[in-house]
């Protein structure tokens, strides 16, 4: 594991990647608002609005790149704390709607209406208040995973199992979400929000404000995980990754190892959710798509896993060339995807991150 | 005409048989019945035809004169004439039998069944009844079938009068059944005259009509039931027989719902074991988990299509042309997969896993753009259609029963390759311990590319299965990844018999958990006990046993 090693001592690819994250944290919003439409610097609203959701998607594939990467933890149901933290900050920007929606219901959104209820259902109490929503943020991903993990590392579900049970989990949940009488919207999800703390989502500055948020958000997240993977009890996670038995072998309550970080991950993923949803503007069951989950390992796959800056390049990357393939040539992207799984496991286990490193081994 | 059509449907008849002597032989029977028919016909022809008189005394000749001719075609006839469909052209005053079809009508001859397109309403004039012939109508209709020779219409004819019987019709019943050999009908004319006597006869009567009726699961005898106890001036002792013959009716209703959700759960349960028994192989004997397993199904499904395009005129062979040819095609991909990708993912399972999801997004994109990302039609063969009549309230579906009659075979037949043919002892061998299974000579490689060949083959097959019951299109491999991956977990990796268990009682209790809770709620129900349930045991129902620790 010398590349580890490496970059225990020494993170200076990831130091660049942070400086670049700060960097354009602060000049694209500027470039966007300060310079005039006019100017070859200026950056449009839909471009802000295109990486910033991005940036989510990359603090998606750092919480995935941590259990993944570091515990060797494959979860193909990551999407669904996404989309929990999305659902999440979505009631709370309906709530905002008030009697702006549609029917002019202050109380009740219009899918309610809609489907005749009299009352708001006691689930949706308190998240016309951004406090709460926003701790909601944290303890709805948080605690799911806190008992998913907890009866799953306990009777020491690994490796395929825990990932083909993720994966159902997410899949139940995509299910669940779809049912009108759930109270989440049904197929049609949380939409048309107006406005977020007060601000407008239409405006520039609060897009921005949201672009700014998510750059900087990702920035402390990946400090975060530096730290705990540089830390002693990351080495016991790296040792659990390595060779679970012998870990326990040796005193570990491996369990309790496993589940702190993923519950951390889930949480992570509910807080990349969350700002991705004012952003795009909408959230529905589509995103617990077991196949919106196993994308985005392939994000961490292609960046290179156990890097933590991988995962961050590699989402940035292919949902770059999403965007363009999907422009250009749509038909073409699930191929290009599909070939992408395929070459990556192949010929390309640490991704491009160990494309980097094998040339600086080289040198 | 006459001659043409005669000679046309004996053709169709004796299609498949091509040999010229059945050929000649053919002709010649075609050419006597033709000469039969036509002797018939003339006189079938006038009769129906001086229908068109305006005497009502000479229509009711014709009626009996029609009803006293031994002729299929007469009941058609006069029940047209009873419901005011019977008509004649106005230019050449043909005798024509009418279906209205948006404001228009269309035109039957009666005589040849021959169709003569549409007309609007001036064009043809009713052939009019008055009371005293619809109620002749009604007694030489219901004669004719009640005294036909064929006892499926005598029973449907019965069943239609069960519970409006009047007096005579009710005498007449009762002489009928005395000659009556046909035991179906034979009950049914029993039923029919309790419910009369329900009605009409006295106390005792109406307390044995009941016993009779008890048990009987006819709508028309639990609503006859039911409306005699909301009568108030209802004697005691027949209300209470009334009670106990209703109880007994719920109860069977009940076990007959019992029955019936069994048999959509085992059916459920069918689909599910056909579509994950492949994976069981590739899973549970090789360890590999592959994703693209849906997609060796929907390439088995489609390879259906094909054969049906192929072969279109051939649609009730064509499935069994499908089943090894599925088989083929999706062992053929299966094995590619196998030589150019798992092979070099051999102890990285979770790789594995991500590059044959990689396949999975391949091939549906693949059939996406060469075939058509819509669904595509796979016609069921005739043999499939229709359902058996249990009782009155229980009816199986054949489609569904040979699915599942096809799924224990499929099972059999692995099972059998496993345990008998030197092929299953080499997959087994090399299961076990693979280093060890070298070392007495076995090629572990050739081994894996013939398992991973055989679980595709048998997903292909479940292709040819499901293009029968679902949709086809690109994405319905997807719907089955979870599911099968969730079945074979359930049931003990490594274990066809725990598959075999997993998938039917996972069905059955999917389909007993529906009533209760709508079919998207029980899915999610039975997911969540899934994943509560490798909690618990996280080897399955059935763990393989073995000294080997865990890596």
């Amino acid at each position: 594991m010398s590349y580890l090693q490496q970059y225990f001592q020494s993170d200076r690819a990831g130091n660049s990647m942070l400086g670049a994250l700060l960097a354009i944290a602060i000049l694209v919003p500027i470039l966007n608002l300060a310079v005039p439409e006019s100017s070859v610097f200026h950056v449009s609203t839909y471009t802000v609005t295109l990486i910033g959701k991005y940036l989510t998607y990359a603090l998606l594939a750092l919480a995935v790149d941590l259990i993944w990467g570091y515990c060797g933890i494959l979860s193909l149901g990551h999407g669904a704390f996404f989309a929990l933290g999305g659902y999440v900050m979505g009631m709370y920007l309906m709530r905002q709607i008030g009697d702006r929606g549609v029917y002019g219901n202050p109380e009740l959104p219009d899918f309610m209406v809609f489907l005749n209820w009299q009352e708001l259902p006691w689930y949706w109490y308190g998240f016309d208040m951004f406090w709460f929503a926003a701790l909601m943020v944290i303890l709805v991903p948080g605690l799911l995973a806190f008992v998913f993990g907890w009866l799953a590392f306990r009777s020491r579900v690994t490796g395929v199992y825990l990932s083909i049970i993720t994966q159902a989990l997410t899949y139940a949940l995509m299910l669940a979400f779809f049912r009108n009488e759930m109270g989440f919207g049904g197929n049609n999800g949380l939409t048309d929000f107006k406005d977020i703390l007060g601000y407008s989502l239409q405006s520039d500055y609060t897009r921005a404000g949201l672009f700014a948020a998510s750059a900087l958000i990702l920035v402390l997240a990946y400090l975060l995980c530096r730290n705990i993977v540089n830390s002693k009890l990351g080495r016991v996670v790296v040792a659990v990754r390595d060779s679970e038995d012998r870990t326990r072998f040796l005193g570990y309550r491996v369990e309790y190892y496993k589940l702190w970080l993923f519950v951390l991950s889930a949480v992570l993923a509910g807080i990349a959710g969350a700002l991705y949803v004012p952003q795009v503007g909408i959230i529905n069951p589509g995103e617990f798509s077991p196949l919106n989950s196993i994308e985005l390992v392939i994000w961490v796959a292609i960046g290179g896993r156990g890097t933590l800056y991988g995962a961050i390049a590699g989402a940035i990357l292919v949902n770059l060339s999403k965007t363009w393939f999907t422009g250009v040539l749509p038909e073409g992207w699930i191929f290009a995807l599909g070939a992408m799984f395929v070459v990556v496991t192949l010929y390309l286990p640490r991704g491009l991150a160990g494309l980097i490193t094998r040339k600086q081994a080289q040198t | 005409m006459d001659h043409c059509s005669a000679v046309q449907k004996t053709f169709s008849r004796i299609r498949y048989g091509s040999r010229l002597l059945l050929l000649l032989f053919g002709l010649v029977v075609a050419w006597t019945n033709a000469n039969s028919v036509m002797a018939e016909t003339t006189g079938f022809e006038q009769i129906v035809q001086s229908l068109t008189t305006s005497k009502f005394r000479d229509k009711e000749k014709a009626v009996r004169e029609l009803a006293a001719v031994q002729d299929k075609r007469t009941m058609p006839v006069l029940q047209a004439l009873l419901d005011a469909r019977l008509y004649y052209r106005k230019a050449d005053k043909r005798v024509v039998i009418v279906e209205r079809v948006d404001g228009q009508f269309r035109m039957t001859d009666p005589v040849t069944a021959e169709e003569l397109g549409t007309v609007p309403k001036r064009k043809i004039k009713k052939i009019g009844i008055n009371n005293k012939l619809r109620k002749l109508l009604k007694s030489k209709l219901a004669s004719l079938s009640l005294e036909g020779p064929d006892p499926s219409v005598r029973l449907s004819a019965i069943e239609q009068m069960q519970g409006q019987l009047d007096e005579s019709q009710y005498l007449y019943i009762k002489k009928l059944l005395e000659q009556e050999r046909d035991d179906d009908v034979r009950s049914a004319m029993v039923a029919a005259l309790a419910l009369y006597e329900l009605d009409n006869g006295s106390a005792d009567q109406r307390i044995k009509a009941i016993e009779v009726l008890s048990g009987n699961l006819a709508q028309v005898v639990s609503n006859r039931l039911q409306a005699l106890l909301e009568q108030d001036d209802l004697e005691k002792e027949v209300r209470k027989a009334a009670i106990k013959a209703l109880d007994r009716i719920n109860e069977r209703l009940k076990i007959n719902s019992i029955i019936e959700t069994t048999f959509f759960g085992l059916s459920l349960g069918s689909v599910l074991l056909l579509a994950a028994i492949g994976l069981a192989i590739t899973f549970g004997v090789m360890g590999v988990i592959n994703m693209a397993h849906g997609e060796l199904i929907m390439i088995g499904a489609y390879t259906t299509y094909l054969v049906q395009s192929v072969m279109p005129n051939y649609t009730d062979l064509s499935l069994l042309v499908a089943i090894p040819a599925a088989f083929l095609v999706s062992a053929i991909f299966g094995i590619l997969i196998e030589r150019f990708i798992i092979r070099h993912l051999y102890g990285r399972p979770l790789e594995t896993l991500l590059a044959t999801f990689g396949v999975s997004l391949i091939l549906q994109q693949l059939v996406r753009t060469v075939v058509s990302a819509q669904n595509v039609a796979v016609s069921n063969p005739s043999w499939m259609s229709g359902s058996i009549q249990i009782n009155a309230a229980l009816s199986l579906t054949y489609n569904r029963l040979f699915i599942f009659i096809f799924a224990m075979i499929v099972f059999v037949a692995l099972l059998l390759i496993l345990k008998k043919t030197a092929l299953g002892l080499q997959v087994r061998a090399v299961s076990q311990n693979r280093s060890m299974a070298k070392a007495m000579g076995i090629r572990s490689d050739w081994v894996d590319a013939m398992t991973f060949g055989l679980g595709s083959g048998v997903a292909g097959i479940a292709g040819v299965a499901l293009s029968q019951l679902t949709n086809v299109g690109p994405n319905m491999g997807q719907s089955y990844i979870i599911d099968s991956f969730m079945v074979v977990v359930f049931g003990g990796v490594g274990n066809l018999w725990g598959t075999f268990v997993g998938a039917l009682s996972l069905g059955v209790a999917n389909k007993f958990i529906e009533p209760f809770s709508g079919a998207v709620l029980a899915k999610i129900l039975v997911l969540v006990f899934i994943i509560m349930f490798i909690q618990k045991y996280p080897r399955g129902l059935f763990p393989q046993k073995g000294r080997s620790a865990e890596n």
